[in-house]
């Protein structure tokens, strides 16, 4: 029985913004599923009671004094961007007119 | 003078040589750029490398005041480290192009200390791989076997290394992309403890796993450049305040009475290749005559280990790579047809990652969606938690944990590539010292029966004991020569 579809991996990639191509879509699900199968036991590892380590060092709230610093020139961020129009980056319409 | 070529030479050793004035830095780093002339098309450690750009910075170097600690040592980083005014990629389409405005805080305190930055070392995309065959820019070779991989993800540093293609290198290791690696071909190298090196200029993999660390000749060389580049930075809030120690001072100071624990969980009857068995049951005989215990141990959550570290590291790589959607910098497909920003997204994202990226993209934001968070993130964190528990139990008993770094020596080029799975379980050894975030080194004990491949054990240690991981392994390397077998390269010219 396989645990993900390949509807599954269609929905998870539109939420990532992947566009898949046919063949692609169907190689990556079953290895998916090989994957996800695969993690599945961990099912069977007991975890009652177990708190959830996201970070194995328990820094909280590091802080430094408000001061002004020297930054990167706006220029040099600019010139990295696929395209710019003066001092803004451009990028494809986003509202219809 | 030494009978050797200069860039066959370790740092410590051409450090004197340079102060007494016997190499020239100049000398060095043409040396070198012969050797990478020679050996590059073969290897291809460096996905590209600059020759007039390097001569530059030697230029600059040599007008530095005062000499530092590395005065006029080339070093190679992994391209997922940003040198400033370097196209810095991480070996994928999606970055092509991408010249960082700033340093890494690691590459910065290297130039600092004087040395010369060559950029580019090979990898696998965006860190993702055990064989550094997912780049978009080429497959590096093991020096010791061109039809070998280098191991991963670090490939293209241990490769270069271990060829004399530079004399030490920095890498990343995420679940062993530095140790696995340097055992394939042969170096030592070093995973700190995380917090310890600021990733401050890493091109982020998976934040809680993620840290950067030496891959060099020897052990001597590791705790030199370890010195430099650990410590806390204001600019990673996840480095740790805590003391930098002299870690090359340390060195000498004998390991007797000190105790190594043995996991009977990385000693299973199947799995592991019994040449790398052979050679680990001999290091821990040497380790016994320089009067350190043997103690027995169980680790019993290691068989979670790796679907544990599969669910964390691909939730945090998905999170990490939604920052590629080609508006502020590297690739960005062409939105013909609807000309829609989605459809830009979307386009720009299946044309610049690989195979292997999407996978794991599809993976982590799947363990991260509703309805299977708790099944899958949350579990894997929970398990996490074991792991980590584990060791702390462990330093009770003993002072460092001997293991194999690999079940194996460097497999064959493409023997792994179509069968993800079997990929990620030659990680099966380095992953959890970077799911507890403890340090964990990898130095050369061995070689296959027939003598044409370098086998690596793992040393591990409690969280910012890396002093005592680099006393036991200088005490080792002292006791054996198998880190002075050198590959013997021949290429048809």
């Amino acid at each position: 029985m396989s645990v993900v579809s390949q509807r599954d991996v269609q929905q998870v990639a539109r939420l990532a913004r992947l566009q898949l191509e046919e063949a692609e879509l169907a190689t990556l699900s079953s290895q998916v599923d090989d994957i996800l199968t695969y993690v599945q036991q961990l099912q069977a590892v007991s975890t009652d009671h177990v708190e959830p380590t996201s970070h194995v060092i328990t820094l909280a709230n590091v802080v430094r004094p408000d001061q002004r610093q020297p930054c990167t020139n706006p220029e040099e961020i600019l010139n990295i961007a696929p395209a710019r129009h003066g001092q803004l980056v451009k990028v494809p319409k986003v509202l219809e007119t | 003078m030494s009978s050797k070529t200069p860039s066959r030479l370790t740092i410590h050793e051409l450090r004197s040589l340079i102060d007494k004035g016997e190499v020239h830095p100049r000398e060095l780093l043409d040396d070198l750029l012969d050797e990478i002339a020679r050996l590059n098309p073969t290897l291809q450690a460096y996905i590209t490398v600059d020759p007039e750009r390097l001569r530059a910075q030697l230029a600059e170097r040599l007008r530095q005041e005062p000499r530092g600690k590395l005065f006029g040592i080339p070093i190679t980083v992994k391209d997922n480290l940003c040198v400033q005014g370097e196209e810095t990629t991480c070996a994928s389409k999606i970055l092509k192009g991408f010249v960082p405005p700033y340093h890494a805080t690691s590459i910065e305190r290297l130039i600092q200390e004087g040395a010369i930055i060559i950029p580019r070392a090979n990898m696998d995309e965006f860190a993702f791989g055990s064989s550094t065959e997912t780049s978009a820019f080429g497959v590096t070779k093991n020096p010791w076997d061109v039809n070998r991989v280098p191991g991963g993800s670090s490939g293209g540093a241990a490769s270069a290394v271990a060829a004399d293609l530079a004399i030490a290198a920095l890498g990343t290791d995420t679940g062993g992309s530095i140790r696995q690696p340097a055992s394939f071909c042969g170096v030592v190298g070093l995973k700190p403890t995380y917090g310890r090196v600021s990733r401050y200029g890493l091109i982020a993999f998976a934040s809680s796993l993620d840290q950067i660390g030496p891959l060099t000749k020897d052990v001597t060389d590791c705790a030199w450049v370890l010195s430099i580049i650990a410590g806390q930075d204001p600019r990673d809030s996840t480095s740790a305040p805590v003391a930098v120690p002299d870690y090359v001072g340390f060195l000498k100071q004998g390991v007797k009475g000190l105790r190594f624990g043995v996991p009977q969980e990385y000693f299973p009857t199947e799995g592991i290749d019994p040449a790398v068995r052979a050679a680990l049951e001999e290091a821990a005989q040497v380790l016994e005559r320089l009067g350190m215990r043997r103690t027995g141990l169980s680790l019993p959550r290691t068989p979670s280990a790796v679907a544990t570290y599969y669910i964390v590291a691909t939730a945090e790589a998905s999170s990490n790579l939604a920052r590629y959607d080609g508006v502020q910098y590297g690739y960005r497909a062409s939105a013909n047809g609807s000309g829609s920003l989605m459809a830009m997204y979307e386009r720009t994202r299946a044309e610049g990652f690989g195979p292997e990226a999407k996978r794991r993209i599809i993976l982590g934001t799947y363990v991260l969606s509703r309805g299977y968070y708790d099944a899958y993130y949350l579990k894997g964190l929970k398990v996490r938690t074991l792991i980590k528990q584990d060791f702390d139990a462990a330093w009770t008993q003993c002072d460092v944990i001997l293991t194999p770094t690999s079940p194996s020596a460097a497999f064959r080029i493409g023997e792994k590539l179509n069968d993800p799975l079997q990929m990620y379980l030659s990680d099966i050894f380095t992953i959890s010292a970077n799911l507890a975030g403890i340090p964990a080194i990898s130095i050369p004990c061995g070689l296959t029966p027939d003598g044409t491949l370098p086998i690596g054990m793992q040393l591990l240690a409690a969280p910012f004991d890396e002093a005592r991981l680099l006393r036991v392994a200088y005490a080792y390397e002292q006791a054996t020569e198998w880190h002075l077998r050198k590959p013997e390269l021949r290429v048809a010219s």
